[in-house]
């Protein structure tokens, strides 16, 4: 085993065990993996929505490498000077003769562009309102695409499966496959919980009782959601015990027992001098 | 038929669609004419009654239990002299559940800057950074306390889910607030920073249309807004026409889809009988 994979094993071992560290209080070594976490990750996804989106999907299709004769004469020379411009500052975003990422030019990008430099101008006070431009398209825009999809599958598909078989040879009652019972379950469940979110109207009456019966309807899925995501989480704490049991092994040094020993033995000291230390006066 | 200009325009385009039909409706794809009808109907029901909300009839919507804890939650940070902790989820504004959280900061702000109460919200997406506190900055000039409103209110996190609740959570364990109110969208992360409320004792309340994670907020917080509740919320708290007359047009549209799944029982109902030869099924399928 390399060096790096056992200091890797090490900065993992110290890291889970850090975060671990929390259900017994807050203290250092959790604000240590937590800063840690949130400054690299911060930093990390700047840097991957640079790289992987605004360099090759905005500016490669702004500038894209081109044959010396396409980039020649009169617009374009002057689009491509100001490539160059850029070039010199910023060669490694801006390489010599356009960007390669396989885009054709597509100057309909300089919408996203012209959007993004509006968000930027935030940091002005004066020009700060431009970023409410972007603002305003990401909201529009997005329930402009949206509203069709949700309407074909939250809206016609709602309905297209609510409407459920209750004749050819169904069995009244299967626990795990078709049956009448399950098909009146969904469409009293359905049509009661779609009732409780009605608003226009108080929930009195006939209205409030079926109402309720939609409410309880939502708490058994939601009960049933509950319990099959702590069994995915469970899944999940398994998977880290398994990397910290692999850390503990001689190949990385036994880095999970020293570190957790390490770790125990500080923040016994220090509940143990906090104990020690005389309590706060009030005047 | 109040709304004569309404009821004109749709009688103008209903006429120009039948000519355009009895003319070969050319371009027009008929296998999607339930999606079409459907897309008509659901836009016709929604600009009428927010026409209906902007010429200033009221609008009835019922009481939510989690919107007067709102009131109560600013109102005990305020006593206790802590601050309050708006999470507005993780997600960009491409997500309505983000805009609504955004619209009910609005009103939160206007009650923390009412009461002088210091308001903290974390984000995890720069757009919605810039977009809260435009919400906050115009709550704050309503309430004439800009003296009381910063940038640093609204503060980046980290674009990445868990490194954003490991930071929240260790904004909650030094800052303690009083109040805690999460409201927009959110994933595996809900529970982590509804736990850590929850360990502090702050008084919490939660507001997702996300079905995955509604369990988690109804078991640890105080009060959950369901689903739907939560963009009402927004509609109610903000009283503005186009909302209040969104959520009644989309609750007529409610008793429509109602009516639409009973129908489509029965017709399904006489068709496996084979008492009818129409399959509902099919007529549903949008290609």
């Amino acid at each position: 085993m390399s060096g790096t994979e056992i200091f890797g094993g090490w900065v993992a071992a110290f890291l889970t065990l850090a975060i671990f560290s929390y259900l017994y209080k807050d203290n250092p070594f959790y604000k240590i993996a937590e800063h840690i976490f949130v400054g690299v990750s911060a930093g990390y996804w700047t840097s991957m929505f640079f790289w992987t989106q605004i360099q090759p999907n905005l500016f490669g299709r702004l500038w894209p490498k081109l044959e010396a004769s396409e980039m020649s004469g009169g617009l374009m020379s002057v689009w491509y000077g100001i490539y160059n411009v850029l070039g010199a500052v910023l060669p490694a975003v801006f390489p010599a003769g356009g960007i390669d990422k396989g885009h054709g030019m597509h100057l309909i990008y300089i919408i996203p562009f012209l959007l993004g430099i509006m968000m930027l101008l935030s940091i002005s006070s004066k020009l700060s309102w431009f970023a409410r431009w972007g603002i305003a398209y990401t909201v529009g825009m997005a329930a402009g695409l949206r509203a069709y999809g949700f309407l074909n599958s939250n809206v016609i598909g709602q309905i297209k499966g609510s409407a459920v078989q209750f004749v050819g040879g169904l069995p009244f009652f299967n626990l795990l496959g078709d049956s009448i019972f399950n098909s009146l379950i969904i469409v009293v469940g359905t049509i009661s919980g779609l009732i409780y979110f009605y608003f226009s109207k108080e929930h009195t009456g006939i209205l409030g009782k079926v109402g309720r019966l939609g409410i309880y309807f939502l708490m058994i899925s939601f009960g049933a959601s509950f319990g099959f995501a702590v069994m995915g989480r469970i899944s999940l704490l398994i998977g880290r015990f398994i990397d910290l049991i692999d850390y503990s092994k001689a190949g990385y040094h036994h880095a999970t027992i020293w570190i957790m020993i390490v770790m125990v033995a500080l923040l016994g000291y220090s509940a143990f001098k906090e104990k020690q230390a005389p309590p706060p006066t009030t005047e | 038929m109040k709304d004569q200009k309404f009821w004109t325009v749709v009688a103008g385009l209903a006429l120009v669609f039948i000519v355009y039909w009895y003319l070969g409706h050319p371009i027009f794809k008929s296998d999607r004419i339930v999606m079409f009808f459907a897309v008509l109907l659901m836009m016709g029901t929604l600009i009428y009654y927010i026409r209906v909300a902007e010429r200033g009839e009221k609008i009835f919507l019922r009481t939510i239990p989690g919107l007067k804890a709102i009131e109560e939650a600013v109102g005990r940070s305020t006593e206790m002299g802590k601050e309050v902790l708006y999470v507005p989820g993780i997600m960009d504004m491409d997500q309505v559940e983000t805009v609504a959280g955004v619209i009910i900061l609005g009103y939160v702000s206007r009650m923390t800057s009412r009461y002088e109460t210091p308001l903290n919200v974390p984000v995890s997406r720069s757009i919605v950074m810039k977009a809260a506190r435009e919400s906050c900055k115009e709550s704050y000039l309503i309430e004439g306390r800009p003296d009381l409103f910063h940038d640093d209110m609204v503060h980046y996190l980290t674009d990445d889910q868990f490194a954003y609740a490991a930071g929240v959570n260790g904004i909650m364990n030094r800052e303690k607030p009083a109040a805690c109110l999460y409201m927009g969208k959110f994933y595996a992360e809900s529970l982590i920073l509804a736990e850590t409320g929850n360990s502090i004792g702050a008084i919490q309340i939660a507001g997702t249309a996300s079905p995955s994670q509604i369990p988690f907020f109804v078991t640890a917080c105080d009060y959950t807004l369901i689903g739907e509740e939560f963009f009402a919320a927004s509609a109610y708290l903000s009283q503005k026409p186009e909302l209040l007359g969104g959520v009644k047009g989309q609750d007529v549209l409610k008793v429509i889809i109602i009516s639409a799944i009973v129908l489509a029982t029965v017709f399904r109902f006489l068709n496996e009988m084979g008492w009818m030869g129409w399959n509902v099924l099919d007529f549903l399928t949008i290609q």
